[in-house]
This record gives C-alpha cells, structure tokens and sequence, in this order.
C-alpha cells in the first residue's frame, strides 16, 4: 500500500496541516509520499523531506501552479495518483477546492472530513453538522480522502530525510487565471492551528466591538473567531467563521463570547479540549458543552477579564 | 445567457438529526425538509444575474425521488424559469449526481452552472467541483462574488484569510458561500404562479447515466458526549478555574 499526501503551503512554508494529514496517512499503514505543487516552492519541498517518514517528495514547480487552481493542480495529481493507493489531503479550504475534481477525474468517490481510519477501506466521518458520525466503507480501488486536520495530532516537522524529486508534467487547462488576492497578515495564529480561540457571536451586536476581544487575545495568544450568526450580521468576514460551514476547530482552550450555541457553531469547535461560555442567557444552549460557564453581560465580563489575565 | 442552478433537498437547518438506535440510519421520520441554505442563495444569484439583463433563462434542476419537486417548486417561486428532476430513489453519491447533472449540462448547454458549495446533510463539498471536472469547465468555489463579462466571469471566493478573485472562461462552474448574497422571501402570488411554470422529469436512463454506489454507510452512530460542566459565578472565579483547575492559561 502506498499514500500520496498533497502538500498545503503557499510556495514559502509547509502549512501545519499538512503534517496533520501525514499522521492519517501513517494511521492507514505503508509508504508515504508527498507531492508539492506550485510555483518557486524549493523551501516547501526541503520541508517536506524533512517530516519523518515520508519515503519520497514530489516536487511540480512551475507557475501553472502557483495559485493552485483547481483546474490544473488536478490534472496533475490524477496524472501522479497513477502509483498510489491513497491520496490525502487536509480539509482546507485550498484542497476542498481541487480533490474532489480529482477523485472525478479517477472516477471514484471522495471520502470527505475523515476523522479516524478503522481499516484500509473503512473510515469514520460527521455528517448532519457532526450530530451524526458515519462509517463509511469505500469499494474504490484508489482512494480520494480528505482528512479532518483536528482530528490527527500533526507529526513532527523534523528528523526525516526524504528524497525530492521533479515533476517536469506542466497542467495547465488554460480555463481559469489568477487575477487578485486579499489577504489580511495577521500578528495572530491561524484560528485552525492556534493552541486558544476566543470567538464572538451575535451577543457582541456588531463589528466594532470584536474589538473587546483584541485584548484577550493578544494576552492569551489567541486567534480571534465568530459565529455564523456574527458573520452573517455582517460583523466580521467569513474567514472567521467557526462551525459546519466554516471552520472546524479543537484548540486546548475555546472562549465563546456572546453565542447562543446554534448546532452549527458546535459543530466547528466542540472537540475543543476545554471550552468556557460567556453568555447572559442562562439557558443558551452553548452551556450545554461549556465546561466553565459565565452568565454575565459580555461588556462589563471582557474588560474583567481582560485586566485579570 | 442561461443559468443551470442545482438545488437539493435537506433536512431543514433547524433540525438536530439524530442516529437511529440500532445504527442503521439516521433518523428522518416527520423531520421538516427545506431547500439546502446554499442552494437557495444559488437561485437567488441566477435570479440577480436574469434581473440584472446578464442571464435570460435560469434553470432549477434537483435530483431526487418526487418530493424533491417541492424545492424545485421552490427555486421557480424564487424566480427560475423552469424545473428539471432527475428521478432517483435512495441516497444519490456526489460523484453520480454530478454525472447526471453533466448530462444536464450537455442537454441544455448553460453558460453558468451555480451550486451550493455544500449540503447540510452529506457535508461533502464536492458535487461542484466534481461537476467541472466532468464537464472540464472553470470553478469559482465558495463564491462571494460573481461578475460576469463577455465570454468570461470573474468569481471572488472566501480562502484562508481573505478573498481570492478568479477569471473563468465561460462556461464555468460558481459555488456559493454565505456571504455572496441574502436570498428573498417568495410572495405568494410567485409561489402561485411556479404551480404553472414547467418542470421536466428524467430518469438517470433517459440521460444514459447509470447509477453506481463507491461507498456504503456501514453505520451510525452518535458523536462522543461532553459532559455539561459548571457554572462560575464571576471572573476571577473562571480566571481562577483556567489556571489552577484545566490548566490552559498561566
């Protein structure tokens, strides 16, 4: 049995989640690989022959690839899957993107958000917003999975001593281009990846007071996250949003601030190791899985606590 | 132009389904059923695009057994002109559902294709993309934006940490998120007049696509419980519980 794990980077580091992946891919057993795809992506590629384990580094270097449209870096891993059993990729917004064209292009199904690998063939993952966990037994030869990164404790970045070896197949379906990006830099971790996750919902009644929560978490740490009711209020942007259809969290530590605890929400962060609550409605549901619950005004509870840290 | 825009039927957003005790199947007796949230805000884009004179026909086509005429219905309330059903019984794969929408497609000749980039019930994220793969068209997954112009359309889309804009060459695949527009209520006087509109029914055969299974649910079961914990009765107490009892802040 042998597993291709697509990297996730964006042509300068190795993303987290990557490693993530490569953990689920030892859970399936046999060799692993990895294939880097993108543009002047040299320091990825050494990264990525440094994770132990990993037998080979498949590097496709060149700008067909450089913003990873689907519609290219697809054709290029249906064309390497040829020598694989398995091909993984974390569940990031980046790989949901082109895997399931691949797993159309091989004419198989794509196993989704894959929290735990019961056998070579069988595989637990939530549906209904994680209210239902399901095993799924794929009859596919090749295999198609997305794995859910919280699920996999990330192996080690360093240690291995992988080869690395150039792809020179150029894919370019010259159907998409690239024509702008908007990236907000951010001082804080990434909220998939960050150890603490303060998140506000509809409590904190708009934008500008998210930045109550500024404070917390630059003394905790942490990355700043909302609920879909605060996204869709417009408070913030959707990159912030925790839950089904956004992201999925399980950070060490998850504040929740002014959130009711819709199903929705609690999908995306009720893996967290300990959750705490902070909502002046004593019957919000989010008490439910809060495991340090305080009824209390936000307004007059941040600052609080805040100036307590 | 015209608009081809799937729509599926789900389990209402409001609904906690629940695993069936003996793990067979989920539990979907007398549970309301509603029109997928990204679907609906799917319509409501073609519709926007036919308003705006950039679409002249918009398409709904759901593949289902008959009750998912319902959502059909629906999507021809919000404003689409006809309705296509792709009969099916049971639970349809994405991988097979997007093979017959292909032939949708190949039917009816759309310049934009407009899904929801996830249902609520699967959570698989993946008829959309498996679609352009099939059809080898363009994809603007997780759109926040769609502008179309001449032969091509310019998709802004939600990526980690910002917004990515992206040119396809028509015709081209879109996949709603959230925040791409706020779907409108259907007035009655709509929902009467979509009794009338026409709505097409094939079979998988009529499309010359068979229906395949790759994966079967071997079971179900309910996720890990936490157990309720306490109520602090202020700050420094939680403070107090975070350093001293669970240990996550120093």
């Amino acid at each position: 049995m042998s597993t291709l794990v697509i990297a996730e980077h964006d042509n300068k580091s190795l993303k987290v989640s990557t490693l993530n992946t490569v953990a689920a891919a030892q859970a399936m057993g046999g060799a692993i690989d990895i294939l880097v795809a993108g543009a002047n992506c040299g320091s990825v590629a050494t990264a990525a022959a440094a994770v132990p384990g990993v037998t080979k580094v498949l590097v496709a270097d060149n700008t067909a690839y450089e913003h990873q449209l689907a519609e290219n870096v697809s054709l290029l891993i249906a064309e390497v899957a040829a020598g694989y059993d398995n091909i993984l990729a974390p569940a990031t917004p980046n790989c949901k993107n082109f895997m399931p064209r691949v797993a159309a292009l091989l004419d198989v199904a794509q196993i989704s958000d894959v929290t735990s690998v019961v056998s070579a063939d069988t595989f637990l993952r939530p549906i209904y917003a994680g209210n239902v966990i399901a095993t799924v037994k794929s009859s596919d030869a090749k295999k198609v999975i997305t794995v859910r990164t919280t699920a996999y404790d990330a192996v080690p970045a360093a240690g291995g001593s992988a080869t690395v070896e150039a792809l020179n197949a150029v894919h370019d379906a010259e159907i998409s281009s690239f024509v702008s990006e908007e990236v907000v830099v951010s001082e804080r971790p990434e909220l998939t990846s960050a150890k603490v996750v303060i998140s506000g919902g509809r409590g904190m009644q708009n934008g500008e007071n998210f930045k109550l929560l500024d404070g917390i978490a630059d003394k905790l740490g942490a990355a700043i996250g909302a609920s879909r009711a605060a996204v869709d209020a417009g408070f913030v942007p959707n990159d912030m949003q925790v839950g089904q259809t956004g992201k999925i969290v399980a950070p060490d530590l998850y504040i929740a601030v002014g959130i009711s605890g819709a199903i929705q929400h609690l999908a995306g962060m009720k893996d967290s190791k300990v959750i705490v609550a902070i909502n002046k409605d004593e019957d919000a549901p989010i008490f439910q899985v809060a495991d340090y619950g305080l009824v209390a005004d936000l307004f007059v509870a941040l600052p609080e606590f805040e100036a307590k840290l | 132009m015209k608009i081809l825009v799937a729509v599926k039927r789900v389990v209402d957003y409001n609904v906690k389904v629940r695993a069936k005790a003996d793990g067979s199947d989920v539990d979907l007796n007398n549970v309301k059923m509603a029109i997928n949230p990204f679907c609906e805000i799917a319509v409501e884009e073609a519709v926007r695009l036919k308003e705006a004179g950039t679409a002249t026909e918009v398409i709904a086509v759901s593949v289902g057994d008959k009750s998912c005429q319902e959502q059909i219905r629906t999507a021809l309330a919000l404003g689409a002109d006809r309705g296509i059903q792709v009969e099916t019984s049971g639970n349809v794969e994405p991988l097979v559902v997007a093979k017959l929408l292909k032939a949708v497609v190949d039917k009816e000749k759309p310049q934009l294709v407009i899904l929801g980039k996830q249902s609520i019930d699967g959570d698989n994220n993946q008829t959309g993309q498996m679609l352009g793969a099939l059809a080898n068209m363009g994809q603007g997954t997780f759109a926040s934006k769609v502008v179309v112009s001449g032969d091509k359309v310019n998709v802004t889309r939600e990526i980690d940490g910002g917004l990515q804009t992206l040119s396809l060459k028509l015709p081209a695949i879109v996949t709603t998120d959230l925040r791409l527009n706020e779907p409108r209520y259907a007035s009655l006087p709509n929902i009467m007049k979509a009794k009338k509109k026409p709505l097409d029914v094939f079979t998988p055969e009529d499309l010359g696509v068979a229906i395949t299974s790759h994966l079967t649910r071997v079971k179900v079961q309910p996720p890990a419980t936490r157990l309720a914990g306490i109520k602090v009765k202020d700050v420094q107490e939680l403070v107090d519980k975070l350093k001293n009892e669970a240990k996550v802040i120093s």
